[in-house]
């Protein structure tokens, strides 16, 4: 009987534990978006959208911050969203059991978690460095080479969800590989596609490392690409650490907008490949 | 196809056209194909290009320091003598602490969701933690600024120096004053952030158990503990350590999250609640401050270090979840 009841015992704290567990780690996680939500919010009002990054001591907002992500992350995906998609149609279509592809997905799942400050290193090291300064599209170039293995990997699953016997239909009609590819498997896996660029636009729109020494920062509303260009990212980081109310106020606000931003996008992106696959 | 060939066929004398169209679309097929095939190689270029350019932009300092870099623990931009020993030694501390924390409660949670969780909140949950999974870290670098190190400095670390004072290995662990900001605290963001990731991939990995196995356990009369001590976790082992190590490679080259909250200070200490440094820290925050070349170039060996370390940790993380992979398919 004692063994049975040692058992029992044994099994009630282990599964206590799982719930407290996942109790404790939603907890903390529901406190971070809470005071997010919670300090973020005091500090919303439309001068935010409508004024530059402010000198310390006076009113202001992040409009060049949000403009230069918002240009950053456009030119970024612009350079890495063609290239990851070709390169995961490769994988999924033309190559999909060759060595190469192989070493290209195994490497490219490496890039996906790679620590994303190297990134910036590498930028600096064969863009701004040769440049001699700092610019918004070495920036972007930082963010397009984090933008590849994301659309690269979805587009891989995603392509590899379309089903052969659709493909054979094509080529036994006499369509040649490129068109089976152009007109059945991407049309197919449409919905599958847009949700992995979704994805690649969530993941950068909140890097903040490979910007630093990249894109820099601006005080001033700017449109040149071969000057620094702030970033909302790089204002946080600066306005948080920063001493004065204000410009923390206005980070904090920064990251609310942000998270709202990345949070949007991802539910955005479930609800396409969720209708995939129904 | 037929339409491109029929349009090519009315337009003229119908054997040459037909033949013409062919070659073009023979051609497209061909310069498709290439294409593709290019884009695969770019990646590897990618990789190829920042493992050269960070062993380039290391030269001077690896000249002036040779291996002895890895160790030392000076970090004099004055006197431009560098050593990576403080960086590396925080690097790897704040990862063991998140991942002492985040391991167990990142198991529990996929437990939870996989086995204790009522059906009707599985989805939501499973859902919410993985949107959770891609909030950017600064947001928790400037919540544990200005939230949880407060938090931390008045209530925590006074409560534990006291409690752990006399305690012979303790009281070095936790010493010193309360600043807040510290390794600890930088370890503590850490595992809440990586949390999510272990949490989803093990939950993930878990799924992959065939059903019949676990049916057969609690038909043998196990406990929902014993199955998933000796069904679920024999079962999926190396998914679960290659999730591990996926986060482990998360924490390492973490920048944004840790920076805020670790102090910045170029030294060993032996307490936890000493403020540190870590690679992507320093990187971070000295890098554009950097002046001349020997010290910008030890930045570039310390991201090199960093590389190097994740790059093994990953690629054991994906050998691993490779192998779990082919097993469920």
């Amino acid at each position: 009987m004692s063994l049975y009841d040692s058992r029992r015992r044994t099994n009630t704290l282990a599964t206590g534990l799982a719930w407290g567990a996942a109790l404790f780690g939603l907890s903390w996680l529901l406190l971070i978006l809470g005071s997010l939500a919670y300090e973020g919010l005091r500090g919303l009002s439309p001068s935010v959208f409508t004024q530059t990054t402010p000198p310390p001591g006076s009113v202001g907002g992040l409009m060049n911050a949000i403009a230069g992500s918002l240009v950053m992350t456009v030119i970024g995906v612009a350079l890495g969203a063609p290239l990851g998609l070709l390169a995961g149609t490769y994988l999924a279509e033309y190559g999909r059991y060759t060595k190469l592809a192989t070493v290209v997905r195994f490497i490219n799942d490496i890039l996906l978690s790679a620590p994303s400050i190297v990134i910036g290193l590498f930028v600096y090291e064969v863009m701004v460095r040769p440049m001699g300064h700092f610019s918004a599209i070495s920036g972007a170039l930082a963010l397009g080479l984090l933008v590849v293995p994301v659309v690269l990997r979805t587009t891989e699953d995603m392509l590899l969800l379309v089903p052969s016997s659709m493909r054979e239909a094509a080529s036994a009609l006499g369509a040649p590989r490129a068109m089976v590819i152009g007109q059945i498997a991407y049309r197919a896996a449409r919905a599958g596609l847009v949700t992995g660029v979704l994805l690649a636009i969530a993941r950068v729109s909140g890097e903040t490392a490979p910007l630093l020494f990249t894109a820099l920062n601006n005080q001033f509303w700017s449109s040149d690409l071969n000057a620094p260009m702030a970033s909302l990212p790089v204002v946080i980081f600066q306005f948080a650490l920063s001493p004065y109310k204000d410009w923390q106020q206005l980070a904090w606000t920064g990251a609310l907008l942000i998270t709202v931003t990345v949070l949007t996008l991802s539910i955005i992106a479930r609800a396409f490949s969720a209708g995939r696959r129904n | 196809m037929a339409d491109v060939l029929m349009s090519a066929a009315q337009s003229g004398p119908t054997y040459l056209s037909r033949s013409r169209a062919l070659a073009r679309i023979a051609l497209i097929d061909v310069v498709f194909h290439n294409l593709t095939r290019l884009s695969a190689i770019a990646v590897l270029v990618i990789l190829g290009g920042v493992i050269v350019s960070l062993i380039h932009g290391a030269q001077p300092a690896i000249k002036a320091f040779g291996f002895g870099f890895l160790t030392a623990q000076s970090w004099n931009p004055v006197t431009e003598n560098f050593g990576a020993g403080p960086a590396v030694y925080g690097t790897l501390v704040t990862s063991f602490v998140a991942m002492l924390i985040a391991v167990p409660i990142g198991l529990g949670v996929a437990t939870f969701l996989t086995e204790l969780c009522p059906h009707v909140l599985r989805r939501p949950i499973g859902i919410a933690i993985e949107l959770l999974a891609g909030i950017p870290s600064i947001i928790y670098g400037i919540w544990g600024l200005f939230v949880f190190a407060p938090f931390v400095q008045t209530y925590i670390q006074p409560a534990m120096i006291a409690a752990f004072k006399g305690v012979p290995v303790l009281s070095a662990l936790f010493a010193g004053p309360p600043y807040g900001i510290g390794m600890l605290t930088a370890g503590f963001i850490l595992a809440i952030m990586i949390l999510p990731f272990i949490a989803s991939i093990s939950r993930d990995v878990f799924e992959t158990v065939p059903p019949v196995l676990k049916e057969a356990a609690t038909g043998l009369g196990c406990t929902t503990w014993e199955m998933m001590r000796y069904v679920v976790l024999p079962y999926t082992r190396v998914g679960v350590v290659g999730g591990v190590m996926l986060a482990l490679g998360r924490a390492l080259g973490e920048t944004m999250a840790v920076t805020f909250v670790i102090g910045n200070a170029h030294k060993i200490s032996p307490s936890l609640f000493a403020p540190g440094t870590t690679i992507s820290a320093t990187i971070a925050n000295e890098f554009t401050e950097a002046v001349g070349d020997i010290y910008t170039s030890a930045l570039i060996e310390l991201g090199l270090i960093l590389f190097f370390i994740t790059f093994i940790v990953l690629s054991i993380a994906r050998y691993l979840l490779m192998r779990i992979e082919q097993k469920s398919a």
